[in-house]
């Protein structure tokens, strides 16, 4: 935070739009698949040819109910689409099909952690003003033309909501946790895969600053499709620093639409929406009100998976974690998913399997870059690993060998641990007789260590063990190996 | 062969008195005669009508065909049609090849076998309400080629009256219909808004616009608009309830049924010689049982600015699609989009269609949405209302379908607004939802006079009914202009 | 109501439509008659009438999420006016 925030006020507001995880667009059959081949999921209705008309895909209605119930917000018993016109060649018909009077979505709120005064967590409360389902427009192309660009229409239709927020975000860092947060959930909704790259889940800000104490906003700017959490923050910050500028050397912010640069990290105005717009917004004539019975809503409402909130509070609750654990684990559904597959069929200890899948688990699939859905180690094998810890066939060490094995992919099934403990002989030696052999020949063959350490040198009781382990190739059980080692040097 | 009813040519064709392809290829033959002086055709299809006929034949001949298979039919060129030009009567289409089929061409063609002769002139969009705003040229009256068809289904009917089709599909925003067929002299239905899809037809007034067919006849309008009823899952607004028979109830008497005539549609601008004809048309229609009653649709007056606020609204907005990317006129030479979107449009869509486009985009715009848009629709409710309250009393309600006879071409092209009030009678109808429908009750000096029913949601049936009767009554409908028998 | 051969020209802008000057006139005059034909909608009592956007006192009709259209992108772009690999050509978008 390069201002001074004692002078200056920051008032940001976020629009979000989220991509609908269905098979088929909004109105029409065609695919919504990302990546296909410019134009083939193009359907009469996508383009706009004339006679065409929208039918409204029921997984779209279902999926902003859904949205609107995890925020605490009301949903209409009766919305309405709108036609918003203004022509760009990614917009085929002349004017996109969404929501303006009367939305689906409204009076929603979102709870964030924010940094307290002294550096503590605290809650803060965004409005969310309202949620309303849109289609998505095409792609323009630059590249490879020269005065050309090439259109793409696959992704128009696509569903969109746009949730909107009340402008009681206060900075970047706040507008980064309600994305995160919001992000969290329309992923754990199943509503949207969250994929910030493909543009499933994008953001533009809207951003005023002001001096303390003013009661009136300040002019605001728009700044259009950030696309990661930190191009978010970069770009509310550049666009804070150039509004101060602005304004303690004598300007004026104009209202307007800019656009970051994700390789300078600044904004700039956007020529193409200077063109004041009149969107001319009049209820669609092809379609008919939407009409939300409270059976829908209860139909709906049983289908809500837990929210993220609910399940960190429960892991807290049932497994007794400590909060940042449950916080860890919970942070994606799927992650959660395998936390509780793990424990369930492992009936192992819940922070020995916590500690497994955050340290171990987290960490091998960051350094491979992979997410959850994609580890190379199911919760099965995991499972299966942690049981034969548990049962002491395996030692925790030697575990740390065996998960690497799984990794990579030595082994591959519900029982890869157990291939590979018995690939390997690993399993333990817990027959004491063979663990007093092996000291007895350590003891035999280091006459002088052994009378050191009875003559007082303590120390060299590590180097007892580090030979046991050596004879038995790690695999005495180590409980046992210390017992037996201090029963048989003390003499 | 010409002169048979739909019924008579599909009898005669099961009793193979003629064939698909002889009874296409008569038609053909006329239009090939005719048409050149008429302009009721923009595009001809005739190769690919023959073939079709043939194929009706096999189907015939197989016993598995529909009461219409074979029967030769005209469509709008509002119509998609799959792999043929529609263009609807605009230079921005001119270039337009369907690549799809609209809901009612598979109805008709492909389900019921009907044979396709080809695609009618109209007004540009649909606006207009003489034909003169066609991209391809004004159609002429057969009735008296100096005067116009109406409009905006002036094609369909010219075709029609001349004998150039046995019946054509039109379209009906504000009087499409009724009006082009009382100044030509023939049975014209507008159904239920929602009762016939809209898919496939090129939107002018999404809210208004319903498709529906011009006949000589009750009976053979009956017929068709049978086959092109019904629910569509791809039209939102389309009914999801079953079509009456149209054709069964015909013969029903009309005694008892109660006729609502409205003050309002017989008062000033009404000329006196149509009048004489409407009100023998209604002693008709007494002698055969019905009552009269005298009402009033106090809103009346409204509908024709309500009307001007929706249709160019809406139409403003659904012609807003036609920009030269992905189909339609691109202008020549453009360097910037600005440039492609105003030449394309410039050049693409003619005056009357610029002219609501403008009046449609001001009235949506910011700051005059709630005194124009909302207001209207308000208005409309109170049309709406009108209606339900008259409803309530009568069975149907009869006026003029026109202030007067066909007019001059060229005598209004000049004035918009006079051009505008020639709905007056058949605008209320489409602002309401409500089935409606013309038909010739007589003629002055040569020229035909057209009575309008209009019925309650889904009165259809009933409406065919009546005029039936009335054509039972009279011969009318069964007159042709001389130079086309 | 009357229009200005300025207020044509920022509608037209709106609309995207290039008018030859000599027609902006006659446009002018014509739209302004259309305005007061309709300006008499302004006498009509409205007061506590809900607007009626449809004729149809029904709502929406949802359908399955389903995928039922094949890709057809060479038949529609048989009738485009430029395309190139399967892109819709325009002049340069600039933003």
């Amino acid at each position: 935070m390069a201002y001074d925030s004692s002078t200056w006020e920051v008032v940001i507001g976020l629009e979000v739009h989220c991509q609908l995880l269905t098979q088929s667009k909004i109105f029409s059959g065609a695919a919504t698949a990302y990546g296909a081949a410019p134009n083939t999921q193009a359907d009469p209705v996508t383009l706009g040819l004339p006679g065409v008309l929208p039918v409204l895909n029921r997984k779209v209605l279902e999926y902003a109910v859904k949205f609107g119930l995890a925020v605490d917000a009301k949903i209409a018993p009766r919305c309405v689409f709108a036609r918003k016109h203004y022509f760009y060649p990614d917009l085929p018909k002349g004017y996109q099909i969404s929501q303006y009077e009367l939305p689906i979505v409204f009076d929603g709120h979102l709870d964030i952690e924010v940094d307290g005064p002294d550096g503590s967590k605290t809650v803060k409360r965004i409005g969310i003003t309202r949620a309303h389902m849109e289609e998505d427009a095409g792609k323009s192309l630059h590249e490879g033309y020269v005065g050309q660009s090439g259109i793409d229409l696959n992704r128009a239709g696509t569903p969109l909501i746009e949730i909107v927020s009340e402008p009681d975000i206060r900075s970047a860092a706040e507008a980064v946790a309600y994305l995160k947060k919001l992000h969290q959930l329309v992923v754990y909704l199943g509503v949207c895969d969250g994929n910030m790259q493909e543009g499933s889940f994008r953001c533009d800000a809207n951003v005023s600053v002001r001096r303390r104490g003013e009661t009136k906003f300040g002019t605001r700017t728009e700044t259009k499709n950030v696309n990661s959490f930190r191009y978010v923050e970069k770009a509310i910050e550049y666009e804070i620093e150039r509004q101060i500028d602005v304004i303690e050397s004598g300007g004026k912010i104009v209202q307007e639409t800019r656009l970051f640069n994700p390789d300078t990290g600044e904004t700039r105005s956007m020529r193409s929406k200077e063109d004041a717009n009149d969107y001319r917004y009049f209820p669609d004539p092809d379609l008919l009100p939407v009409v939300v019975t409270s059976e829908d809503i209860e139909r709906i409402r049983a289908t809500m998976p837990e929210l993220p909130e609910a399940k960190r509070a429960r892991f807290v609750e049932q497994y007794k974690l400590p909060a940042y654990d449950a916080g860890v684990l919970t942070g994606e559904q799927a992650l959660a998913d395998y936390y509780e597959a793990v424990i369930a069929t492992s009936k192992a200890d819940a922070k020995t399997c916590a500690n497994w899948v955050i340290t171990d688990l987290l960490g091998a699939l960051n350094k491979l870059g992979k997410g959850i859905e994609d580890s190379p180690v199911t919760a099965p094998m995991l499972s299966g690993l942690v049981v034969r810890i548990a049962d002491k066939t395996i030692s925790g060490k030697i575990a740390k060998d065996v998960f690497e094995a799984m990794l990579a992919g030595e082994a591959t099934g519900d029982d890869a641990a157990d291939q590979i403990i018995k690939a390997k002989g690993l399993v333990q030696i817990t027959d004491e007789s063979a663990i007093v052999a092996a000291i007895d020949d350590i003891m035999a063959k280091n006459p002088q260590q052994v009378t050191d350490y009875r003559a007082g040198k303590d120390k060299l009781f590590g180097f007892f063990v580090g030979q046991a382990m050596k004879a038995t190739q790690g695999k005495a059980n180590p409980e046992a190996l210390n017992r037996l080692l201090k029963e048989k040097l003390a003499g | 062969m010409h002169t048979l009813s739909i019924k008579e040519m599909s009898e005669g064709l099961r009793a193979k008195k003629f064939s698909s392809r002889e009874l296409t290829a008569h038609y053909l033959a006329r239009i090939e005669r005719h048409d050149g002086a008429l302009n009721s055709y923009i595009t001809v299809t005739a190769e690919r009508a023959l073939k079709h006929a043939e194929a009706a034949d096999a189907r015939l001949e197989r016993g598995d065909a529909h009461t219409l298979t074979g029967i030769p039919l005209a469509q709008k060129d509002i119509f998609c049609t799959l792999g043929v030009k529609t263009s609807c009567a605009s230079k921005m289409l001119d270039s337009f090849i369907a690549p799809y089929d609209a809901t009612i061409v598979q109805k008709l063609h492909h389900d019921a076998g009907m044979v396709m002769l080809g695609k009618c002139n109209m007004d540009e969009f649909a606006m207009g309400s003489s034909n003169e705003t066609s991209f391809y040229g004004p159609v002429k009256n057969p009735w008296d080629t100096t005067r116009v068809p109406g409009g905006s289904s002036g094609g369909s009917v010219a075709a029609v009256a001349a004998g150039l089709a046995p019946a054509a599909t039109a379209s009906d925003t504000g009087g499409s219909i009724r009006q082009p067929a009382a100044l030509c002299g023939l049975t014209g239905i507008k159904p239920t808004y929602g009762r016939v899809s809209r898919y496939g037809m090129i939107a002018f007034a999404s809210s208004l616009d319903q498709a529906g067919v011009v006949a000589r006849s009750a009976e053979d309008a009956a017929h068709v608009l049978q086959a092109m009823s019904g629910f569509d899952p791809l039209d939102s607004t389309s009914i999801e309830r079953p079509v009456d028979d149209l054709v069964a109830g015909l013969g029903a008497s009309i005694k008892g049924l109660k006729i609502g005539l409205p003050k309002e549609y017989f008062a000033e601008g009404l000329a006196a010689s149509s009048r004489e004809k409407i009100d023998a048309a209604i002693k008709t229609l007494q002698s055969l049982g019905a009552e009269i009653v005298e009402i009033s649709l106090p809103n009346s007056p409204l509908s024709v600015p309500t009307y001007y606020v929706v249709a160019p609204a809406e139409a403003s907005s659904n012609l807003a699609r036609f920009d030269g990317v992905r189909y339609g006129h691109r202008a020549e030479g453009v360097k910037t989009l600005e440039e492609l979107y105003k030449r394309s449009r410039g050049e693409g869509f003619g005056a009357e269609v610029q002219r609501r486009i403008m009046v449609g985009t001001y009235v949506l715009s910011h700051g005059y949405y709630d005194a124009y848009y909302l207001q209207a629709q308000k208005v409309r409710k109170l049309i709406y209302e009108d209606f339900k309250r008259a409803f309530e009393r009568v069975d149907l309600v009869l006026g003029p379908t026109a202030t007067d006879v066909a007019f001059g071409l060229g005598s209004k092209t000049d004035d918009p607004v006079a051009m505008y009030l020639n709905d007056i009678y058949t605008i209320a109808a489409n602002l309401a939802g409500i089935p409606a429908m013309s038909l010739n009750c007589g003629f002055v000096e040569g020229l035909p006079v057209g009575l309008q029913l209009m019925g309650n949601y889904f009165s259809e049936a009933r409406l065919l009914n009546v005029a039936h009767q009335f054509q039972q009554a009279t011969d009318f409908h069964k007159q042709m202009p001389k130079a086309y028998v | 109501m009357s229009l200005s051969p300025e207020n044509v020209k920022q509608v037209a802008h709106l609309a995207r439509l290039e008018l030859p000057a000599e027609k902006i006139g006659p446009y002018a005059q014509q739209l302004s008659n259309i305005l007061d034909l309709v300006g008499q909608l302004s006498g009509a009592d409205t007061a506590g009438v809900e607007p009626m956007a449809h004729p149809l006192d029904m709502h929406q009709r949802l359908r399955a999420d389903a995928v039922t259209e094949p890709d057809r992108r060479e038949a529609f772009q048989a009738i485009a006016p430029e395309v190139d690999n399967g892109l819709y050509l325009v002049p340069k978008v600039i933003e």
